[in-house]
């Protein structure tokens, strides 16, 4: 049974930022050295807690950037731009600074390297993060499972991880194709436009080989994607979403 | 004791009563959208409402059967385990009472089940007394399938994964059976103002 399974009581401790990595004009890559870290799988998440001097408190989640291989925990921040906490989290925090947080958390929206299948990673936006942690996860290991990204963003500088995706796109089992929906260069010869039907039924896998989708991005990205993949055939209990609202983070 | 986290301010809410957003919280003004999968679309004409498991004699409504009972107007208060809260929500829906009525049981547990194949556990002490409804209106419209529509539990009181979208119907269960997030390390209960996220909390 999933419950002898369950985790003890997650206890908030300090993680401390190693290093910082400007990813793109809105997002950064914390890595954080977690003492008392646990250990986790791809997709799960944590939450950080800020404190103001005064005692008052935030608290957010965010996706783990990095693979269980990595050394430290990665948090990739968009910066929200009327947000409370992310853009503390991208502006202010700094190598030697600490942060509280709490986790790994969640345990539907994950991947690991024993999971047979072909695996098809839809990310929209900021959505790739935790699709980014089953990635390095993927090119740790080096299972037999062939892998495709299929992702969204409004131009190629709003690529986050674009160099690293230029790498892993050379592995012969792992293929990147990157959708640019606003702007794109002359000449761009990924797709144009939003992640539409016709473009999930070329890149996807038919239901037959089974594939393991994992769709991550804002609401609206996740809701026309993963109904696209039902109605192109592909099974509902196939497919796992994970959806940010437009919460003010 | 947390420490302070160096150059923090924050930014507290001016016109909000503090005594409305459980710890960890923030208000939203949006409607956000949490789920695991895709949104299941079913058709009111292939819509029921059953309420069977330890019960003498299972009951089963069809959509017109089910709009035609009592409803209540509701106004609450509603916490995701996310972290936004959604303050004066409102909505139009069955309440739990009226349903539980119409069963005799000894049990004390309930799981709701969904289309979609979601699941969540509640005890009856939660739901009873004007503390759950199944909704099938929000802010005086039919509830749109993203949000749960046709019809969606409403358990304002606990964090808001209780309040399980497409709900199709009511089990009952003499012992406490943990639905998917509560096998998923999510906690048991689930009271925002106790903060119980997680299990353990």
């Amino acid at each position: 049974m999933a419950r002898a399974a369950l985790p003890g009581r997650l206890s908030w401790q300090l993680g401390r930022v190693t290093a910082t990595a400007r990813e793109t004009a809105r997002a950064k890559t914390l890595v954080l050295d977690v003492p008392h870290w646990p250990g986790h799988r791809t997709g799960q998440h944590v939450d950080v807690r800020l404190t103001a001097d005064d005692g008052y408190q935030a608290e957010r989640s965010y996706s783990i950037a990095s693979a269980p291989e990595d050394d430290g925990i990665m948090l990739t921040i968009d910066r929200l731009e009327d947000g409370e906490v992310s853009p503390y989290l991208t502006d202010v925090l700094e190598p030697g600074d600490t942060l509280e947080l709490r986790g790994p958390i969640g345990g539907y929206f994950v991947w690991d390297a024993s999971l047979r299948g072909p695996l098809l990673l839809i990310s929209g936006g900021s959505g790739i993060v935790p699709l980014r942690a089953m990635l390095r996860h993927w090119a740790a290991v080096r299972p037999p499972v062939a892998v495709r990204l299929l992702h969204s963003a409004r131009s190629l500088d709003d690529v986050i991880y674009h160099d690293e995706l230029i790498r892993l796109a050379a592995f012969e089992e792992l293929d990147v194709r990157i959708a640019l929906t606003r702007a794109w260069p002359d000449d761009w010869r990924g797709h144009r436009g939003r992640i539409d039907r016709d473009f999930l039924e070329d890149a996807a896998w038919p239901a037959q080989d089974q594939p393991r989708i994992y769709v991550c991005g804002p609401t609206a990205f996740v809701e026309t994607t993963a109904a696209a993949l039902v109605e192109s055939g592909q099974r509902p209990d196939s497919i796992k979403t994970e959806r940010f609202g437009s919460t003010g983070g | 004791m947390s420490p302070p986290s160096r150059g923090f301010l924050g930014r507290r809410r001016s016109g909000v009563d503090p005594s409305r957003v459980p710890p960890g919280q923030h208000l939203t003004r949006g409607f956000p959208v949490l789920s695991a999968g895709p949104t299941p679309r079913t058709e009111v004409a292939d819509w029921s409402f059953t309420i069977d498991g330890a019960v003498e004699e299972p009951t089963s409504w069809r959509w017109e059967a089910f709009i035609a009972l009592p409803t209540d107007q509701i106004t609450v208060d509603i916490h995701c385990v996310t972290k936004w809260s959604k303050l004066d929500t409102s909505w139009r829906g069955v309440s739990l009472d009226t349903l539980l009525k119409t069963v005799e049981t000894k049990a004390e547990y309930l799981t709701a089940w969904c289309d979609g194949g979601y699941t969540t556990n509640l005890a009856l002490e939660d739901v009873l007394g004007g503390k759950a409804w199944v909704a099938y209106e929000y802010d005086g419209e039919p509830l749109a399938p993203e949000h749960g529509g046709p019809a969606r539990l409403l358990v304002p009181h606990l964090y808001f994964w209780k309040s399980a979208k497409w709900v199709r119907g009511l089990r009952l269960t003499e012992t406490d059976e943990p639905g998917f997030w509560e096998n998923y390390g999510y906690h048991n209960h689930g009271d925002p103002w106790l903060e119980q996220r997680y299990q353990g909390d």
